[in-house]
Order: C-alpha cells, then sequence, then structure tokens
C-alpha cells in the first residue's frame, strides 16, 4: 500500500469513528451550517462534537501548518480529505470567511505573532470574521472606497460605511479596507482588522428579495482600532485585498463543493414529469455540471501547485455562478407552481423560490460577472486597453 | 490523480507540439492535399512520420511491439492535430483500431498490428448507417455461410475508408436490428470481394466512404472476439474514438481561439484595435472560459477511462457534448470576429469551422450525446 492509500485508510476509519450520524446528512438550509465564533448557537450536540473534534486534530482547515491551528496536509493528502468526506457524506464540521478569506490572506500576509493568535481562533471555531469592502458609492469600482482611517499615533480612528456586508450582525471581527491615504488611490488604502463590539460599530440588516437578510450595512463611528491590528504594510492594503478576492472568488465559483456541482436531471423522475423539452435542457445542464465539476477539480489541483493562472479563479467565479443561476432556473421549472409556494410545510418554507432568488447575488457578490470577464481579458487574453 | 499531465505526459506534449506545427502545418498538409484533390485526403509520408516518433503504436500493448500507454496520452496527440488540421489516419486507425484489435487473435493482431505500427497500414472504422450516428442499432448482417461468414449491407461515413487496408465493420450475426447482443466486429481487408466504395469528399477535406458489402465472404479468422458477443468491445472502440475526438476538438477550437485573440490584437478599426472593444473582450473571455472547462472534462473523462472506472462512460458522453459545443462556439465567434476576411479561403479560420463540423459529427454530435448522459443517468 503507498503512502498516500495508507493515509486514505486513515482518515477513512477516523471519520466512520469520529463523525456522528447527523453529520452525514445533505445540508438542508443555512441553520444546518456551522459558522463557529462567540454568539453561534449549535443546531444540536452532533453538530457541535462534530466541530470540536474536527478543530482538535486540526482538521477544520486540513491543509493549513499545524502551528496555527491546521492538520498541515500536503496537497495530495487536502484532495484525499475532501474525497473521503463527500464518500462519508459528511458535512463540513465548520465554515467561516475566516477560513475560506482571512485565513489564506493571513498566511501570506501576516506577522508570525498574527497567525497564531487570528488562525488558531478560526480554526478552533472561536471567532467568526466578516468582511468590509464595498461601500455605497464602491462597488465594482472598490478601489473608489472612501471610509476613512485618521492616524492618531497608536491607533487609527475610523469613520465611514460599508455595505452588503455579510453576517456583519452575527461576526465577531471584520478585515476591512480602510484608506489610510487621500492622495493615493490605490497606495491608499490598508487591510485592519477589529472587533465588531468595538465603540462606534453598528450594523443594520438589509432585507433581500428573497425575503432573508445575510447582508449588512455597516457603520463605523469615531472606531478606534489599534496600530498593531494592520494586515501588511500601511497603504498597501490593495494587495491583501486582491489576493483575497481570489480566494473568494474561488468560494463563490463552488469549486470543489459537491453541492455546486452536483447534476440534476433527477428531479424529473422523481416528480414523475413526462417533459421532453425539460428533459433536454436537464440534460444539458448536467453536461455543464459535470464538465465544471471536473474543471473545479482540475483548478484546485492546479493551484495547490501553483500551476493555475493567479486570476484564474475570476474565470472560476464567472463560470460556476452563472451555472449555478441556471441550475436554480431549472429547478424552478421542475417544480412548477409548487415551486412557487413562499411558505408552506411542502417547500420547507419556500426554500425553492428563496433559493433561486439568493443565486441571482451570485454573479454580483465579489465581483460581477462582468468584471470578471474584464480581469479575464485584461490579465489572462492580455487583450489592449482592457 | 491530479487532472493535470505528469511529466512524462507534458515532455510528449512537447515533443508532438513541435512536431506537429513543423511538420502538420495546415500550409504543407491539409492545404497542400486539399489543392492538390489528394485521393486519401493525408499524406502517406506524414504518417510514416508517425510512426517514427512513435506515435502510431502508442495504444498498443507491448507485447504488439506497442507503448501501452493510454487516451490521456493519444489525447495529447489528437489535440495538437486538431490544433493544426493536420489530416491522418491516427484516430481511426491509432486509436479506434489498435483498441478494437486489443482483443484480436494473435494472428489478427500479427496480419495488422506491425503495420500500423511501421505507419505503413490504414483502418477505417465501418460503424455508422445513415446520416447520423446510431450503433444502437446495427443492420449490416453477417450471415453464417460454411466456416465463416457472408456480410451484406451498408455503412456511412467511413471516413478514410477508400484508402484503407482494412475496414472494422460492426455487423450484426444475430437477433434483430436494436438488439444489444447479437453484433460481431471483423476485419475485413480491402482486396475482399464484394466490397465497393463510394468516395467522397467531405466540407474539410477528408474522405469517406459510403460502403456496400455485397455477400462478401469472410473466414472465421477475420472476426475480432466473441461471435455475438461483440457489443461490449464495439462500446470500448466507441468510447476511445469519442474521447479521441472530443481531444481533437478542444485543440481545433484552442486553435480558432489562438487565431481569433491574435486577429483582435492586430486589426484596427474606428482607430483602435478592435480587442480594445468591450463586446469582443466580453465574448473573447466567456470563449476562454467555455474552452477551459471542455479541456478539464476532457482530460477527466481520458483518465478514467484509463484508470477503468465504472464512470468512464458518462464521462466520455459529457466530455464527446462539452467538446462539441465549445469548440462549435470556438469557430463560430472566430469567424464572426474576423468580419470579412474570416468569409475567404485565404485566411484559415474557415478551415476550423469546417473541421469543427466533422469531427462533430464523429461518434455522435452533442445531442447524442446529452440524450446518452440522460440515460446512463436514470432519467
Amino acid at each position: 500500500m503507498s503512502e498516500l492509500e495508507a493515509f486514505r485508510a486513515e482518515i477513512r476509519s477516523w471519520i466512520e469513528a469520529n463523525c456522528p450520524q447527523e453529520m452525514r446528512a445533505p445540508v438542508q438550509g443555512e441553520d444546518d451550517i456551522c459558522w463557529g465564533g462567540r454568539n453561534f448557537v449549535f443546531k444540536s450536540a452532533a453538530q457541535k462534537q462534530w466541530m470540536e473534534v474536527c478543530a482538535a486534530k486540526g482538521y477544520t482547515v486540513p491543509d493549513w501548518p499545524v502551528a496555527y491551528g491546521g492538520a498541515g496536509m500536503n496537497p495530495a493528502e487536502a484532495k484525499v480529505w475532501r474525497e473521503e468526506m463527500a464518500r462519508a457524506g459528511a458535512r463540513p464540521p465548520l465554515s467561516s470567511f475566516g477560513i475560506w478569506m482571512l485565513g489564506p490572506a493571513l498566511l501570506k500576509f501576516g506577522t508570525e505573532e498574527q497567525k497564531v493568535h487570528y488562525l488558531g481562533q478560526v480554526a478552533r471555531g472561536e471567532i467568526r470574521w466578516c468582511q468590509g469592502y464595498s461601500e455605497p458609492g464602491s462597488g465594482s469600482d472598490l478601489v473608489s472606497l472612501q471610509t476613512y482611517g485618521e492616524d492618531m499615533g497608536d491607533h487609527w480612528v475610523v469613520n465611514g460605511q460599508k455595505i452588503w456586508t455579510s453576517y456583519a450582525n452575527k461576526a465577531d471581527w471584520i478585515f476591512c479596507l480602510v484608506r489610510t491615504d487621500k492622495t493615493n488611490v490605490y497606495q491608499g488604502i490598508s487591510f485592519l482588522l477589529f472587533d465588531m463590539t468595538t465603540p462606534g460599530v453598528t450594523t443594520k440588516p438589509i432585507k433581500l428579495i428573497s425575503g432573508s437578510s445575510p447582508f449588512c450595512e455597516t457603520f463605523f463611528d469615531n472606531v478606534k482600532v489599534p496600530k498593531s491590528q494592520i494586515v501588511g504594510q500601511l497603504n498597501r492594503g490593495w494587495d491583501v485585498a486582491k489576493y483575497l478576492l481570489g480566494h473568494e472568488r474561488e468560494m463563490i465559483s463552488g469549486a470543489g463543493d459537491g453541492a455546486q456541482t452536483s447534476t440534476i436531471g433527477k428531479v424529473l423522475t422523481r416528480s414523475g414529469l413526462d417533459d421532453p423539452m425539460l428533459r433536454a435542457e436537464l440534460a444539458q445542464f448536467d453536461i455543464d455540471a459535470l464538465a465544471f465539476a471536473a474543471m473545479g477539480e482540475k483548478f484546485l489541483d492546479e493551484i495547490k501547485v501553483g500551476r493555475a493562472h493567479p486570476a484564474q479563479p475570476n474565470m472560476m467565479k464567472y463560470a460556476g455562478t452563472e451555472l449555478n443561476k441556471r441550475r436554480h432556473e431549472l429547478l424552478m421549472a421542475a417544480g412548477g407552481s409548487t415551486a412557487l409556494e413562499w411558505e408552506s410545510e411542502a417547500t420547507r418554507g419556500g426554500a425553492p423560490s428563496r433559493s433561486w432568488l439568493r443565486t441571482k447575488a451570485n454573479s454580483i457578490e465579489g465581483g460581477t460577472s462582468e468584471v470578471m470577464l474584464n480581469v479575464v481579458a485584461k490579465r489572462i487574453l492580455e487583450l489592449p486597453g482592457a | 490523480m491530479p487532472l493535470y499531465h505528469t511529466e512524462d505526459q507534458a515532455m510528449l506534449a512537447q515533443s508532438v507540439t513541435g512536431f506537429m506545427a513543423d511538420e502538420g502545418g495546415i500550409k504543407q498538409q491539409l492545404r497542400h492535399w486539399r489543392d492538390q484533390n489528394c485521393k486519401d485526403g493525408f499524406g502517406h509520408g506524414l504518417w510514416k512520420q508517425f510512426a517514427e516518433m512513435g506515435l502510431t503504436g502508442m495504444l498498443a500493448a507491448e507485447a504488439d511491439g506497442g507503448l501501452a500507454m493510454g487516451h490521456v496520452e493519444a489525447g495529447i496527440v489528437l489535440a495538437e492535430i486538431g490544433r493544426n488540421l493536420t489530416p491522418s489516419p491516427f484516430l481511426t486507425t491509432s486509436v479506434m483500431g489498435v483498441t478494437a484489435l486489443s482483443e484480436a487473435s494473435d494472428d489478427l493482431r500479427g496480419r495488422w498490428l506491425p503495420g500500423v505500427i511501421a505507419g505503413e497500414t490504414v483502418l477505417a472504422m465501418a460503424i455508422d448507417e445513415g446520416a447520423k450516428h446510431k450503433p444502437e442499432k446495427i443492420a449490416c448482417r453477417a450471415e453464417r455461410a460454411g466456416n465463416g461468414f457472408r456480410l451484406t449491407g451498408a455503412k456511412d461515413f467511413v471516413v478514410h475508408g477508400a484508402s484503407a487496408d482494412a475496414l472494422i465493420v460492426a455487423a450484426r450475426t444475430s437477433g434483430s436490428d436494436s438488439d444489444a447482443d447479437g453484433v460481431t466486429l471483423f476485419a475485413v481487408p480491402r482486396d475482399a470481394a464484394g466490397v465497393s466504395h463510394d468516395a467522397v469528399r467531405l466540407v474539410d477535406s477528408a474522405v469517406a466512404s459510403h460502403v456496400r458489402f455485397d455477400g462478401v465472404e469472410l473466414d472465421g479468422s477475420s472476426v475480432i472476439g466473441e461471435v455475438d458477443g461483440g457489443r461490449a468491445l464495439l462500446n470500448k472502440v466507441l468510447n476511445a474514438g469519442r474521447i479521441g475526438a472530443a481531444a481533437e476538438q478542444t485543440g481545433v477550437g484552442g486553435g480558432a481561439f489562438a487565431m481569433t485573440t491574435a486577429y483582435l490584437k492586430t486589426r484596427k478599426q474606428f482607430g483602435k484595435l478592435i480587442g480594445e472593444f468591450q463586446a469582443l473582450q466580453h465574448r473573447a473571455a466567456h470563449l476562454y472560459s467555455e474552452l477551459e472547462i471542455a479541456e478539464a472534462a476532457v482530460i477527466k473523462a481520458q483518465q478514467l477511462l484509463d484508470g477503468g472506472s465504472e464512470r468512464a462512460e458518462l464521462m466520455v458522453s459529457v466530455a464527446k457534448a462539452k467538446a462539441a459545443r465549445v469548440c462549435n462556439l470556438a469557430v463560430r465567434e472566430g469567424v464572426q470576429m474576423h468580419g470579412g476576411v474570416g468569409m475567404t479561403d485565404e485566411y484559415d479560420i474557415g478551415l476550423y469551422m469546417k473541421r469543427e463540423r466533422a469531427l462533430t459529427e464523429f461518434m455522435g454530435d452533442a445531442n447524442y450525446h446529452a440524450e446518452r448522459v440522460a440515460q446512463l443517468s436514470g432519467y
């Protein structure tokens, strides 16, 4: 048996022995996701137990170094971990912006002290992070952001407003883009971390077309941020922000995410539909979904060994989100009038229509499809004047 | 296994890329043979060079003098064939033919494989009946006669048929036309009495035959594999041909795309390079994204096929359908973005459009494979 196969056997039996049965059912909705954090209320004892046993082994962040709360897996081992989790149908023990977004940025730009402190908290599910990027006047044109941190010697005083801050009302800390030099557009932004309980921070949820409020407006009114809480250099936060956006786009693309790349043709037989035109559309979709699943696998394989084009996450985000929107259009079509029900037991409180509406944000949040295409045209295709 | 080429495969890709660009380029090969109205549609000299490069026997077993490589490696060659629109009998001979012969008797392998590996023998596949690929139905019949069989019927879209030293024929030896069982594969030599070709030049300048078998007498030694039990082998041959065609299509699409983006960077209108216009940039970026995805689907299917996975068949159809749609988009966008010159014979972009159309029909178009994906997925 090769070393990797021995590792696979070990992982398989560990998951078998430690993953509670309840954590092996598919995630049905938002409240099945374990986000962690100071204010998180576990949905069940099994959810808490699964997060804790994984955190103790570093399995919440398997490919992070052991010193920062991970399990130190190499790319091949991390792939085995993902495959075995999928095989067991096990839910991710912990999901968070700390894992997907801040973590990679800190691993690249953080000081040793920051890595040990913040990454450890993320890995153990102790601190839940949110992202302060967009502002009312700075959406696609993010670099025009106006939130300002005034230099007060040993700290900044931050004033301004962020918008579309996901789960700001539930998060413990924020990683935030703040202008620290008004004379320089790109090299006048710093990447700051601060506690959401700092005086002067307030949040206000935004009600969306889906009826839920995952996004907030976040206001900063003379918020004091110590100088030690900057990631990377002063006024060079845009480098950190761009790097992190790559990871955000990778996450939104659904690469490596079974739920977002799975096929849907079987809804036809489940619902007993006899509709040849819909069947054809579903088959075309399934082809695209399976092809994109292969792309996700290839992309992750390549990115782990540095073979992917640095701008490739933009392409993944574009393709993955457009695919997901199409998935939900087809699921609505297959569901017919039942899928229109906004509040009913049959639809678990309107899940089909609410999910369908939610997906419309996929190609807007984290960079619109149009911006993704701009970036691909410029950085990968090197088209002129792009 | 990671979804990118191993070091050995990358080395193969490097040498094949250089070889195909130098020797198999559009001007030296496709245009040359087309303009001479060559009866074969490809050059035998180049086929010999394929052999010298060690490509002709890459899928054959080592015991047969081959290299025992897999579909990932064959796909590397096919992608470069596609990129250069290189006319060659590689797909029908070294991919499908060799796959068929892998289960043939020692005699048959000994009769055909050495010539294939030496680049002297050409094989063609006689599978389709009618204008659309539908191998679930096989009407061409081989009746038992004495110690052998008598073959009667017609086959269409037999690419390189009239140039081939042997035809690999899927015929019915029992049951009715649409039965899964009762199919047998035969290796029919070109000089067998009763075989006639109506050879036709196709839109992409390849030559394909309508073949008639009028009571062709075959002895038992021309049977490949089991009598009546040839369906599994036929499927194996079809999978090899389908993933091979898909790989070639990614090369065709990639070649058309490279030519088109180069044009966007040189053609000026309204005082600007046309590549500066966002309307074209977005279409080009979308096409890039689709080409990447098609390539991923193809290498995934190749790996599953080489690994003997039970999911291989589904993924082969996914890859063939996806590569067809994406390559089609690439050539349509290519001609459109070239504008007027894209309609001229002088520019190569139109040649890509022609090859794409032919490859799409070869071994099942996107709709055929979508139907297959639905069936294999249980709906």
